[in-house]
């Protein structure tokens, strides 16, 4: 069987041939390089969402969670403008993982089902934001040049964000390919009981990847202000929903246990794409939404016809034992 | 002479395969009307399987049903029903949210005008078919407001409420208290008088001396005997249940029984077993007996730190070790290997060399990182041990067939290099052949030190591969017993509980 990411990246090839024959310049070295980095924050929060989908779980509150921290390090960024930016980013990814801490602990020990712990504490995350801000902007003239072009930086002709995106990815790939805890994500989420009985703890490695899933949201939090210079109550508002889209194309089992870094990324390439050409060859951006559900329904199905045939080995095992 | 007994229902010759495992063979079966006839054999003897043919779950692959002489099929539980076989389930199948009155009819209400369901009709039914059985249950109730024993009884209701000819009873009294049993003799009485076949199913020999009218014994799937109660004791059935000669086939070794390994005291639940306390030696196979549900998977979950014991001390080689979790368990060196190996043993999306390495990952890792050459060292050396035959260490184990995953599970155990492996029926569900093989593998590890303890509902394979039997019921230990003492009739006495030997 061909691998899901060799049919993704020959859709996304055959798309910017297709965009190419309309517009020859969407191909460009320097276009393809802004459309990327444009990707990078799906990019970076489809491999934290991915981690929490491995292990049979999904974080709803990851969009919430981004624009949380990216309000509060816009806010303290006007209250003390000298802040230096390494300082800001351990903040944001501090913060963030901290706020995935919480849905991590109420899902191991309370063991909520994960859907509805974040689906109350998006909620909850968004409105903190209007608290803390009572709804204020915070807007570009109030805040610092080096905290704004620190992710505009470019760099060997990529802008930092994009750099960053890429360390992420190959930190991902090693961590996940390689670890223990990698190993540990997958065991969970391919067989719960199983790894229970290997001696690894479930609730514990849920937590983990909730917090990991948080810490690159609070990453992406600071990235997201800094870069569109604006902080408000309602930035990206509904990305979540792109995020886990993103993975299931990428070929993320929602059930849990199958998934690779490659397909993450490919996933959120594929959206960011299909987001960036459309309106450059002139369709409408609501082709663009049929266009990602659309997506998002052929890979499912491709999903499920994969997993059919593992189902039955497991019903015949089933029956042997009555 | 299947048709001229005057069976309400008979099966001929029925047979059921699968994947690797007959269980039944060429078996037959007859209920009379107003009697009840109990169908008796250990687990694993097949009963479950009829249970399932006659209500249309299963098909036979042979043989025949009859139904009055006439030959039936039930390819779908409807089909069963129509033909008016009901069956109340060991685990009653209800709806816990819906009403009584619409557990009862699901799937057969009455209906009124435009196909809709007629409450009022259901409602009186279901009130009608309560009284007639004495139970003083409101039909409007939610399941989940009832008692155990009344659940069951409603389970019961609804077996009634369609005109049953032949009602199947699979363990009914297994949840229930003495009352509620001398109440469902009572019914059962009345079932009898209103000229039901009724199948009566149940590991309590006192109970089917009390009910039966009939009896019949299958064994390993095969039609041992049939006859009368009035004409057979309980030694002689029994005898029926397990007689075959035990020493054939087993592979075990002369025992070189060393050093006291693992000491456990007083191990307590508060619901699932109480004050178990035994020794392992060094080189022993200790079987651990019971019928299901005695609580013995419970102990062991609670042995390797899944479930925390209320109560309880864990020696290994005289040393206090606390085991609260499995990771401790692998720590300590005791390692459990589930029944379920199927669902709860093997990672199917994941390569093989990684199911094998996963308890053993602290050994081939180094600062939290994988090192794949050790890894591949360690998946090699023990899937070869089990001559396991795969293209490739780093295929999924869901590519595998079952009896190669087995393997993965054990290889996967074995890497640990544990001193105390505990077996969760071993051989449950696979064939003859692999049996052996599994056996001569235990034998093999006991030889080369390790203690096994073997938990096991298969009388053979507790008398063949043990060197000493714990007996459970009901949570409790019931008997240790070794050398003479140990026979099929001990075993099943003591599991029981039917008192003194004859």
């Amino acid at each position: 069987m061909i691998s899901r990411e060799s049919i993704l990246s020959a859709a996304i090839i055959a798309l910017l041939a297709l965009i190419a024959t309309r517009f020859a310049g969407f191909v460009a070295p320097g276009n393809l390089a802004a459309v990327f980095t444009d990707t990078a924050p799906l990019i970076i929060l489809a491999l934290g969402q991915m981690v929490v989908i491995l292990t049979r779980c999904i974080d709803l509150s990851v969009a919430a969670n981004l624009a949380l921290t990216g309000m509060v390090c816009a806010m303290l960024n006007t209250a003390m403008p000298g802040l230096p930016v390494a300082l800001t980013l351990a903040l944001a990814i501090g913060m963030g993982a901290g706020l995935g801490a919480i849905n991590g602990l109420l899902v191991w020990k309370l063991a909520i089902p994960s859907i509805v712990v974040t689906l109350g504490t998006m909620t909850i995350f968004r409105g903190s934001i209007f608290l803390l801000s009572g709804g204020e902007w915070v807007n570009a003239f109030e805040m610092s040049a080096s905290f704004t072009g620190f992710p505009r930086t470019v760099i060997l002709g990529l802008p930092v964000l994009g750099w960053i995106a890429i360390v992420i990815i190959a930190g991902l790939a090693l961590m996940l390919s390689r670890s223990t805890q990698g190993r540990a994500f997958f065991a969970v989420g391919g067989n719960p009981h199983a790894a229970v009985y290997a001696g690894i703890d479930v609730g514990r490695t849920q937590f983990l990847a909730f917090t990991l899933s948080g810490a690159l949201a609070g990453l992406t939090g600071y990235l997201w202000v800094a870069r569109y210079a604006v902080a408000y109550t309602d930035i990206a508002g509904g990305f979540e929903l792109d995020v886990v889209a993103a993975c299931v194309i990428g070929g993320i089992s929602i059930a849990g246990g199958i998934g690779s870094v490659g397909g993450a990324v490919l996933g959120a390439l594929f959206l960011g794409v299909i987001k960036n050409a459309l309106p450059v060859v002139g369709i409408s951006p609501f082709w663009q939404m049929a266009i990602s559900g659309a997506a998002i329904i052929v890979a499912v199905a491709a999903n499920s016809r994969a997993g059919r045939s593992k189902g039955r080995i497991i019903l015949k095992q089933a029956e042997v034992r009555q | 002479m299947t048709t001229d007994t005057g069976a309400v229902l008979a099966l001929d010759g029925v047979t059921k395969t699968f994947p690797g495992v007959k269980a039944l063979d060429g078996v037959r079966l007859e209920l009379h009307a107003g009697e009840v006839t109990a169908l008796i054999g250990e687990n694993g003897a097949g009963k479950s399987t009829v249970v399932k043919i006659l209500t249309g779950i299963y098909q036979p692959d042979g043989g025949s049903i009859t139904i009055d002489g006439r030959p039936v099929r039930f390819p779908t539980a409807q089909a069963a029903a129509d033909a008016g076989v009901t069956a109340i389930h060991q685990e009653t199948v209800l709806f816990d949210e819906l009403s009584v009155a619409e557990n009862i009819f699901l799937g057969h209400a009455p209906r009124a005008r435009f196909g809709l369901i007629d409450r009022r009709a259901m409602m009186n039914r279901a009130r009608d078919i309560l009284t007639g059985i004495g139970a003083r249950i409101d039909p409007a109730t939610r399941l989940k407001d009832l008692s155990i024993a009344s659940r069951h009884l409603v389970a019961i209701a609804r077996a009634l409420s369609i005109d049953a000819r032949v009602v199947i009873m699979d363990e009914p009294t297994a949840a229930l208290s003495q009352t509620e049993i001398e109440e469902l003799y009572t019914l059962v009485d009345q079932l009898k008088a209103q000229g039901k076949a009724i199948l009566f199913i149940s590991h309590k020999f006192d109970e089917i001396f009390r009910i039966a009218d009939r009896f019949t014994v299958f064994r390993d799937g095969q039609f041992v005997g049939a006859g009368r109660m009035a004409e057979i004791d309980e030694a002689a059935l029994v005898r029926m249940m397990v007689g075959r000669s035990v020493d054939q086939i087993f592979p075990k070794r002369a025992a070189k029984v060393g050093d006291e390994v693992l000491r456990v005291q007083g191990y307590c639940h508060p619901t699932e077993f109480d004050d178990i306390t035994f020794t392992l030696r060094r080189g022993e196979i200790l079987g651990f007996y019971g019928l299901v549900g005695a609580g013995r998977t419970e102990f062991m979950q609670s042995l390797i730190g899944i479930t925390r014991p209320s109560k309880g001390v864990t020696r290994i080689d005289g040393t206090i070790r606390t085991i609260r979790s499995p990771a401790q368990a692998i720590e300590a060196g005791i390692v459990y290997v589930p029944e379920d190996r199927g669902k709860q043993g093997a990672i199917l999306d994941m390569p093989i060399f990684q199911n094998v390495t996963l308890p053993s990952l602290g050994r081939t890792s180094r600062a939290g990182f994988t090192r794949m050459a050790n890894e591949f060292a360690l998946a090699r050396e023990y899937t070869r041990r089990l001559d396991l035959r795969a293209a490739a260490l780093d295929a999924n184990v869901g590519t595998l067939s079952g009896g190669n995953q087995q393997k993965v599970v054990i290889a996967k155990w074995l890497a640990v290099k544990p001193r105390v492996i505990i077996l969760d029926e071993p051989t449950k569900g696979i064939d003859i052949g692999s049996k052996a093989a599994v056996h001569e593998f235990m034998s093999e590890l006991a030889a080369e030190g390790l203690s096994v303890i073997m938990v096991s509902s298969e009388i053979p394979e507790i008398l063949g591969m043990s060197d000493r039997v714990i007996v459970m019921r009901e949570g409790r230990i019931a008997a240790e017993l070794a050398g003479a003492d140990l026979t099929p009739e001990t075993l099943v006495r003591y599991a029981a509980g039917i008192g003194r030997a004859a």
